[in-house]
């Protein structure tokens, strides 16, 4: 069977007026029907533009240069506006991580909803799009869906916008969620629920998920596979227990060792020293070369190559080239 | 949001009341009386006029019947033109100004709100840089210059528009033209500026990935909320415009409030100084409370007078 999503070799970069901005880079993923795939990364790895690049909606000034995104196996990055605008809310849908303010304060919940149904789903009526609206309301746990529906987002709390969110971004049943970091805004309680609820909702509806985040607690809670983004690239993909027991690229040993873990000392934290590398330059080794303990002379000169173990577990660095030898 | 209204009526009433006030001393206390000419009056004559005017009671005495006159809306007899009241004045006179304020308002926001649309949605295109030099220029001519401008070429140069006074549409042209110059390229330039950064904020990603199309996205989702900043500065405007086309009228020659108002001060015409000043700010303050009935009503986060529940 074909995958549901297939993204290979996506390029996607921002012109500035400093240059070429290559934010996503050479970035191969694919997805299965009703699979969570985690992609994780620090601020500024390419995350929300890799997704961004699936939705087509690339923000001004950024394009998408190389690469095939297949869906259901069609080329979306080769579609124009008005298919693509098909495909959004229906096959696709998204949540961001503001709810409060990704909302349209001056319209009511009802209208912004009933929108995606009118847009989509011309065949119903007026009653039929009424009675589907309040059903998903309940399906993600809000109480009172009718009196919701005619509420305006301001009088609503970040953890029910975000539910309303999922609410209307499940609305046609899509076959893909792609959820950019739903509960980074939000307080841990109302974390947890929003991820129990995707989770649920996540069985219910055999919907496929990409869920961004820099969380990984939440990663745990709910993702098959996971994805490790930095600068611009995929540097290591696993099964979410791979990466956690066996993590291969120094990178994610730095992530997961920064994790605040409750026995850890009192305000003890170990953070991976230095910062992202600039975008901006052209570079020709491993983007993680100057933050990694273990980098190597051939690491500066050479990017390296994605090496896949028998069980699907990917990553990019040198340490896992077959002359490679650890020496004391 | 009644109760909010008569209340905010009630605040304009004692406004109005201190801004009366506040004019009626001001205007006794600079040297000089209406009666004032270049060859002095036979003192007679001013002492019988005074009497007339009950200008020789004690001054306290003078404000309390004003006061009790303009409570029942009569604003007096003018001092300079003999047999006319102020209110006669303004009867006459503001339905012009009006008419006047109103039509350059009209061009201002039906042209300006869709300039500004168009030069958000094309930033940095040509439209936009078309539209960035012309409102520059026109937000920063004063009126005179554009109506003097346009007077020489369309009136004298080309002469296709009649080059003064009021009455027929051919004579409205002009004037609106220069009246609305600086109002319309503001709007414009807030127009933009509120829009881009609509069209930027979460809720049109929103918008955009649920699969809405770019026009919609637009014209439903962006223009209501981008608007609201225009609304707010469209009341004050208006009551400006249809009060400031002073010089506009001057030079057009129109028989309007604006040239009433200045010749009034020249004229050291009390009750019509202080009949207008009361009137323009009847204006400026009703059509602040307009302004906030009209943004409760398009943003549902405004609830008038209802901060204090909860």
């Amino acid at each position: 069977m074909s995958k549901l999503l297939t993204v290979n070799e996506l390029c996607t970069s921002f012109f500035t007026k400093f240059g070429e901005v290559k934010a996503v880079d050479h970035v191969s993923f694919e997805l299965d029907k009703g699979e969570v795939l985690a992609i994780v990364g620090e601020s500024g790895s390419g995350k929300s533009v890799t997704s961004m690049s699936i939705m087509g909606l690339v923000a001004k000034g950024g394009k998408i240069i190389s690469g095939e995104i297949i869906f259901e196996d069609e080329d979306l990055a080769k579609k124009s506006e008005k298919e693509l605008s098909k495909i959004r809310g229906k096959e696709i849908a998204m949540i961001f991580q503001d709810p409060m303010t990704c909302l349209n304060p001056v319209f009511t919940i009802g209208n912004q909803m009933e929108e995606v149904l009118k847009i989509h789903q011309k065949q119903l009526s007026k009653k039929e799009r009424h009675a589907k609206m309040v059903e998903m309301l309940e399906k993600v746990g809000l109480a009172n869906p009718l009196e919701r529906l005619k509420q305006y987002p301001h009088e609503l709390s970040g953890g029910m916008r975000q539910r309303i969110m999922i609410a209307m971004s499940l609305l046609c049943n899509p076959k893909l969620l792609i959820a950019d970091e739903p509960t980074t805004a939000l307080d841990v309680t109302i974390q947890a629920q929003i991820v129990d609820l995707m989770r649920d909702l996540k069985d219910e509806f055999n919907t496929a998920i990409i869920l961004i985040t820099h969380d990984l607690g939440v990663v745990a809670g709910i993702a098959d596979k996971v994805a490790v983004m930095y600068a611009g690239e995929i540097v290591e993909e696993a099964k979410v227990d791979d990466l956690y027991y066996h993590p291969l690229h120094p990178y994610t040993w730095g992530l997961l060792k920064a994790l605040p873990r409750l026995d850890m000392k009192e305000n003890e934290l170990r953070p991976i020293p230095g910062s992202t590398p600039d975008l901006l330059l052209e570079r020709k080794g491993c983007p993680f070369f100057d933050r990694c303990e273990y980098a190597m002379e051939c690491c500066k000169e050479h990017r390296p190559d994605k090496f896949v173990k028998e069980n699907g577990h990917s990553v990019k660095c040198w340490r896992y080239h077959e002359d490679f030898k650890e020496v004391e | 949001m009644f109760k909010y209204i008569l209340k905010r009526i009630a605040l304009s009433i004692v406004i109005v009341f201190v801004i009366a006030t506040i004019t009626f001393f001001l205007c006794h206390a600079i040297p000089g009386g209406p009666f004032d000419r270049e060859k002095p009056l036979n003192p007679t004559i001013l002492e019988n006029l005074n009497k007339k005017y009950n200008l020789d009671k004690p001054l306290g005495e003078q404000y309390i019947d004003y006061m009790v006159d303009v409570a029942k809306l009569d604003l007096g007899p003018s001092y300079y033109y003999t047999n006319q009241t102020v209110n006669d004045f303004i009867e006459r006179c503001f339905p012009v100004s009006f008419l006047l304020g109103v039509c350059a308002m009209l061009v201002a926001v039906v042209l300006g709100i869709p300039a500004g649309i168009i030069s958000a949605l094309k930033q940095n295109g040509w439209q936009d840089n078309i539209l960035k030099i012309l409102t520059t220029i026109l937000v920063s001519l004063p009126n005179f210059v554009i109506a003097s401008g346009l007077m020489y070429i369309l009136g004298y140069k080309l002469e296709l528009l009649p080059v003064a006074l009021w009455g027929t549409p051919q004579q409205m042209i002009m004037p609106v033209l220069a009246l609305s110059a600086y109002p319309l390229s503001y709007i414009t330039k807030m127009m933009k500026s509120s829009m881009l950064e609509v069209m930027s904020s979460d809720y049109i990603r929103t918008a955009r990935s649920k699969g809405v199309s770019k026009f919609m996205v637009t014209y439903k989702h962006a223009l209501k909320n981008a608007i609201l900043p225009v609304i707010t500065v469209m009341g004050p405007m208006f009551a400006g415009i249809i009060t400031g086309s002073l010089v506009v009228e001057k030079i057009f020659a129109i028989p309007g409030l604006g040239q009433q108002f200045t010749e009034a001060i020249f004229n050291r015409d009390y009750t019509m100084i202080m009949g207008l000043t009361i009137f323009y700010s009847i204006l400026l303050i009703s059509s602040i409370l307009i302004v906030d009935i009209v943004y409760a009503i398009v943003d549902p986060r405004i609830k008038l007078g209802k901060e204090k529940v909860e």
